[in-house]
């Protein structure tokens, strides 16, 4: 008999990217978060890239302040060293048994000193550098780890394998090295499951042909990537693992173990090598001071996110050679460099020699995740991935278990981060009711009054590794610092950002009773609101904070003169502890927060969020502007995996009619938009006013009209939409046809409209199966550039050359041409493997025409959200940030972000509403800090900030006269402040005072 | 003989060229090391007299950037920049403070070669003009600053 109790915990198992997102949008949103990793820290694969497409942001830069989030947050318990044992009970009361492995470090006694490392005997191969380089037996995964705290090889380990050395505890001067401790079993209650377990590289040892195993210059995409890594083996120089020689030529394999059925039995596409090939294609050209030569032998680039066909595009630009070849042999060469025997696009036999070869390995799951599915009794497909539907992409087959990341299919950084805010959002739809029952409320200080001190400011100078300390004299800069007015305290850190240097940060601003703090380390764009966090944990006013970027704008860029570059450290310094000196602290006020949403679109995507945020508890109002709700979908026949669309929709739309929490306005747009964050007031062309505490954008897009191949003049030629609506309906004339062409790209990856449309070749092949199964007579042709058919879809492209199904490639500057003769249409290609011409005359030519956005200009403009050149509605963070706009308050959903299938559709929807959830989980929150203030006394009553605010945020008071802000709605420009001709208007943070404190500094 | 080297403060805007020159940290992308940066939330924000105190205190330029029209992270902060900026440069032009002394450019957060090239030329341009003695606060002619 089933219990009705539900626990208001959910357990994340797999501390990657994914695990981390999901994790912090449950504990943000009131659940308390067991989060349960196997290796000794949390950051997954990618805490070991160097960089990310398709911005080239710098991977560990990005997540970094992630990692600090979740090891500093009260509502997740990390568990790491842990193994998942068992799971009993159901949806709303599992009890989770699991297994807390020795770490044989007291982590309360650690202080991360690195004296254990120093003195350890053994030397053990560095799985984070890809065995690359050695580690010791007592170790730290990385450098920037969460938790920074050692750890013992247990299987490498002399003393806990043969029972002598023990040099680690008798150095530890924190003695918190412990030989006895011991496993031991614990059970966890949660009321749901997340698992993101991750991924293994494929290993490509067993591959004879590539030579990896017996060539140390043939290495694999991830060990390369850590050669790229500034904190790799060779500090981001590329040289060659036999003779540290810097290569002369790069050879980048594709689709090593993926796409594979004959020796590595995965026939799925990894999704992700295309990408990270060319962006190692790319760092490595830029790492080398010289003409480096870069070789991709690819199948089929697939470059089919966003802005990742200008990524390729750029790639090529820069000198990238891409070939059209699978490399069949790899001969090794007497310079340790290889011979790469291939057969050409044309059918002929060619050689070329490399001084290093790169294997793109694909992404797998490992035996022990399967082991784990089956266990747990959840259902898995043939390449061991966890199965899930298109319209429930983040469930398992078993109710309450969830799933976020490569466990579910190959798929890269934001998709993952999606699935991860879509997975907290299910797991937790089952539990509001126990919402915030578990969860600890964060206990901030109150902030110390420092009224009537004088400054006593505090400066750390960090060493970013090697990012700056290998150029600048990070010494130098804090003998000077100390030496500088108020500074009171001056000291190096290796990593500024780390959780250990943090917590000394208290420390001491508690010790030396410090009351403005300096940080000269990174860009305050990313790192700042970890700092001034820092600040207020040691009750200190988190804006009495400043920071100097003596990494991104000096030791990054001035690495070849040293002395200007410490010179130029010390003057950013000065200015940043000179301005510092004048801060004071500033206060924020709180809001009330409207519990309610509206939702811009009735598509699947909308009414997927108000699904969902409904399930929370939160009611929205759904705006459509047809006189329907559906969208796009009502156009398509079936999903990838053959599910009905129609079905599904017609429930989809009876579930928001019985839905209470919804209500659902059609035929109607924005009009009018007031308010910010907590407190919209959104006026629609009906004239209704909503009022609404977030907003979600889902308005979708639209298949363009082909404007050549005779659309528009010629019956037979028709678009994917209109003829999936024919065979929707059952349409005769298609079902008695006796042959079908397809031709791809038309409108996409052309130079006016440079992005690939994602889902029309997994829609193609889709079609192109279903007629042959229809008709196993049926003569199906398909001209395409590169087929795209990502992950697991690459299943159905296979299975549409098994059924028969003709495939031709074209080039772009040669594109099949069509005309038409009487009944007859005459589709004539190029193919370019026989050389020769080939005529086609199908009965029906379909064209995979691209979707092109609705170019909102009108209704970003009236939210303050930006568009991307294309016209997509552009997130804050391509990586990391997938469904949010900068602006808070606001997130997006669907195909308004960029093409996508149904089942990345649903899980943005649900993506958003668990982002949205975390703004309406809080009934007040906070505004102001950094705002205008008028001066009254100096106000005359000119009006020119109240007509120069972009905001409309400054009015004048009528009873006083005089100019007054509105703080909620102030955005902290300073346009009034520097527009005031007496000096009224202040912008607290940036003064007068203090910006000429700075720019006296500078001189 | 060493050349000259000038002393540019610079007036960035936290969302576009700010970034910008974050991201040509990211990508290594070395310029010259003659200006420091004073960061601001907007050039919306810069009161023209940040401008002449620079100048007053001795710097051999100045260089304001922000966002490209009609991308603001504060709808139209630059727009009101630009006025400002113009009329400012008009003035100091008439009373005979070479034009190559100030210098103003839009860069988004994307554009690091952009930044890259332009900080080359801002540096190479303020080079050019010499060291600024015209518009110098006096006393630090009289050399009274090495007496304090």
């Amino acid at each position: 008999m089933a219990s009705n109790k539900v626990v208001g915990a959910v357990l994340v198992a797999g501390g990657g990217v994914a695990g981390m997102q999901a994790a912090l949008d449950l504990a943000n949103a009131g659940y308390y978060v067991y989060m349960v990793e196997k290796s000794m820290a949390i950051g997954g694969r990618m805490s070991q890239l160097d960089k990310t497409f398709p911005t080239n942001d710098c991977s560990m830069c990005i997540i970094s302040p992630k990692l600090v989030e979740v090891g500093r947050h009260i509502n997740i318990e990390l568990l790491t060293l842990t193994d998942i044992l068992d799971i009993q009970g159901q949806e709303g009361d599992f009890q989770v048994k699991v297994r807390r492995n020795p770490r044989y470090i007291d982590m309360s006694k650690c202080i991360a000193c690195g004296e254990c490392t120093k003195k350890c005997p053994v030397k053990v191969d560095n799985d984070y550098n890809e065995s690359l380089d050695k580690r010791k037996a007592v170790y730290v995964q990385y450098a920037q780890a969460v938790p920074l705290k050692f750890g013992i090889d247990a299987q490498k380990c002399l003393m806990l394998t043969k029972g002598k050395c023990g040099s680690c505890q008798k150095v530890c001067p924190a003695k918190a090295v412990d030989y006895e401790q011991k496993a031991e079993e614990i059970t966890l209650g949660v009321g749901a499951v997340i698992l993101a377990p991750g991924f293994t590289p494929y290993k490509p040892k067993d591959f004879e042909t590539y030579r990896y195993a017996d060539n140390p210059n043939v290495m694999t995409a991830l060990e390369f990537e850590r050669l790229l890594g500034a904190t790799g083996p060779s500090m981001g120089h590329v040289v060659r693992s036999s003779d540290h020689k810097e290569p002369e030529s790069i050879a980048f394999l594709q689709c090593v173990g993926s796409r594979d059925v004959n020796r590595a039995d995965n026939g799925y596409c990894s999704s992700v090598c295309c990408m990270y090939a060319i962006k190692e294609a790319i760092i490595a050209k830029e790492h080398a001071k010289y003409d480096l030569k870069v070789t991709v032998f690819y199948m089929d680039i697939r470059s089919f996110g966003k802005d990742f066909e200008r990524y390729y595009e750029k790639a090529k630009e820069k000198g990238i050679n891409f070939v059209r070849s699978r490399i069949h042999t790899v001969q090794p060469k007497q310079d340790g460099g290889v011979r790469l025997h291939y057969v050409t696009d044309h059918g002929q036999s060619a050689t070329q020699d490399f001084d290093m070869a790169v294997l793109s390995h694909g992404l797998v799951i490992t035996g022990e995740t399967l082991d784990m599915s089956y266990k747990f009794g959840l259902k898995t497909d043939q390449y061991h991935f966890a199965q899930t539907t298109s319209f429930a992409p983040v469930a398992l087959s078993r109710p309450g278990i969830y799933a976020c990341g490569v466990y579910t299919g190959p798929k890269d950084i934001p998709s993952s981060v999606m699935e991860a805010s879509a997975a907290a959002a299910a797991a937790s739809s089952k539990l509001a009711s126990a919402r915030g029952t578990l969860t600890k409320v964060v206990n901030v200080p109150a902030p110390v009054d420092i009224s009537g001190e004088p400054p006593r400011v505090g400066v750390f100078i960090c060493h970013c590794g090697i990012n700056i300390a290998g150029v600048i004299d990070v010494p130098k800069v804090v003998e000077f610092a100390k030496t500088l007015p108020f500074v009171e305290y001056a000291s190096n850190t290796m990593f500024a950002c780390s959780q250990d240097n943090q917590e000394q940060m208290v420390r001491l601003i508690k010790e030396k009773r410090l009351n403005r703090i300096v940080v000269s380390a990174c860009s305050p764009r990313t790192h700042e609101p970890l700092f001034m966090e820092t600040l207020a944990a040691a009750g200190l006013n988190k804006y009495l904070f400043e920071m100097a970027n003596i990494r991104n704008h000096d030791s990054w860029v001035h690495a070849a003169d040293p002395a200007e570059a410490t010179r130029k450290a010390m003057d950013m310094t000065e200015m940043a502890v000179a301005k510092a000196a004048l801060l004071v602290p500033l206060t924020e006020n709180v809001i009330d927060v409207a519990p309610s949403a509206l939702v811009i679109g009735g598509g699947v995507a909308g009414l997927n969020t108000a699904l969902t945020l409904s399930d929370q508890g939160f009611k929205s109002v759904v705006v459509e502007k047809d006189a329907h709700l559906g969208g796009i979908a009502n156009r398509i026949h079936s999903t990838a995996k053959n599910e009905v669309v129609a079905d599904y929709l017609e429930q989809l739309k009876a579930k928001v009619e019985a839905d209470q929490n919804i209500s659902v306005v059609l035929g109607a747009e924005v009009e009018k938009v007031e308010g910010f964050v907590g407190n919209f007031e959104t006026t629609l062309t009906t004239g209704e006013a909503v009022k609404h505490g977030v907003t979600i954008i889902a308005t979708g897009a639209k298949e363009s009209k082909p404007t050549e191949y005779l659309y528009g003049q010629n019956p037979k030629v028709v678009t994917h939409l209109e003829f999936d609506e024919k065979i929707k309906a059952k349409d005769e004339a298609v079902a008695a046809a006796g042959t079908f062409a397809f031709i791809q790209c038309v409108g996409s990856r052309e130079p006016e409209r440079m992005y690939c449309s994602k889902v029309c070749c997994t829609h193609t092949v889709h079609t192109a199966v279903h007629l042959k199964k229809n008709n196993p007579e049926a003569r199906v042709f398909v001209l395409y550039r590169d087929m795209r058919t990502y992950a697991q879809k690459e299943d159905i492209y296979k299975e549409a050359r098994d059924l028969g199904v003709i495939f031709i490639r074209y080039e772009l500057e040669s594109k099949p041409k069509v005309t038409a003769a009487g009944e007859v249409l005459n589709v004539l290609v190029h193919d370019p493997v026989s050389g020769r011409d080939i005529l086609i005359n199908p009965d029906y030519l379909v064209l995979a025409a691209a979707i092109v956005s609705g170019r909102e200009h009108e209704l970003a403009m009236k939210y303050k959200v930006p568009l991307d050149g294309d016209g997509w509605f552009f997130e804050a963070h391509q990586k990391l940030r997938p469904v949010d706009f900068a602006t808070d308050g606001m997130f997006m959903a669907g195909i308004c972000h960029y093409p996508k299938p149904m089942d990345e559709v649903v899980a943005q929807a649900q993506a958003a509403a668990a982002r949205a959830v975390t703004v309406l989980t809080q009934p007040r929150m906070t505004v102001g800090g950094i705002v205008a203030e008028i001066n009254q006394a100096k106000c005359s009553s000119c009006g020119v900030c109240v007509a120069v605010c972009p905001f409309s945020a400054i009015g004048i008071d009528p009873e006083k006269g005089k100019a007054v802000v509105n703080e909620a709605m102030c955005k902290g420009c300073g346009v009034c402040a520097s527009s005031c001709r007496s000096d009224a208007p202040s912008l607290r943070g940036f003064t007068n005072a203090g910006l000429f404190a700075q720019i006296a500094a500078a001189l | 003989m060493s050349q000259f080297e000038p002393k540019i403060v610079a007036f960035f805007c936290n969302w576009c060229t700010y970034g910008a020159a974050d991201l040509a940290g990211v990508s290594r992308l070395d310029y010259p090391p003659n200006f420091r940066v004073v960061r601001l939330p907007c050039t919306g924000r810069l009161n023209p007299k940040y401008i002449l105190e620079a100048f007053k205190l001795g710097a051999d330029g100045v260089w304001v950037s922000g966002c490209h029209p009609g991308d603001c992270h504060y709808i139209s902060g630059n727009y009101y920049a630009r006025r400002k900026f113009v009329l400012l440069h008009h003035m100091l032009e008439a009373i005979g403070l070479e034009p190559g002394r100030l210098n103003f450019s839009w860069i988004s957060s994307a554009e690091a070669t952009k930044f890259q090239e332009v900080a080359k030329d801002v540096v190479e341009k303020v080079r050019a003009c010499g060291p600024n003695i015209n518009f110098r606060k006096a006393e630090l002619e009289l050399g009274l600053s090495e007496v304090a």
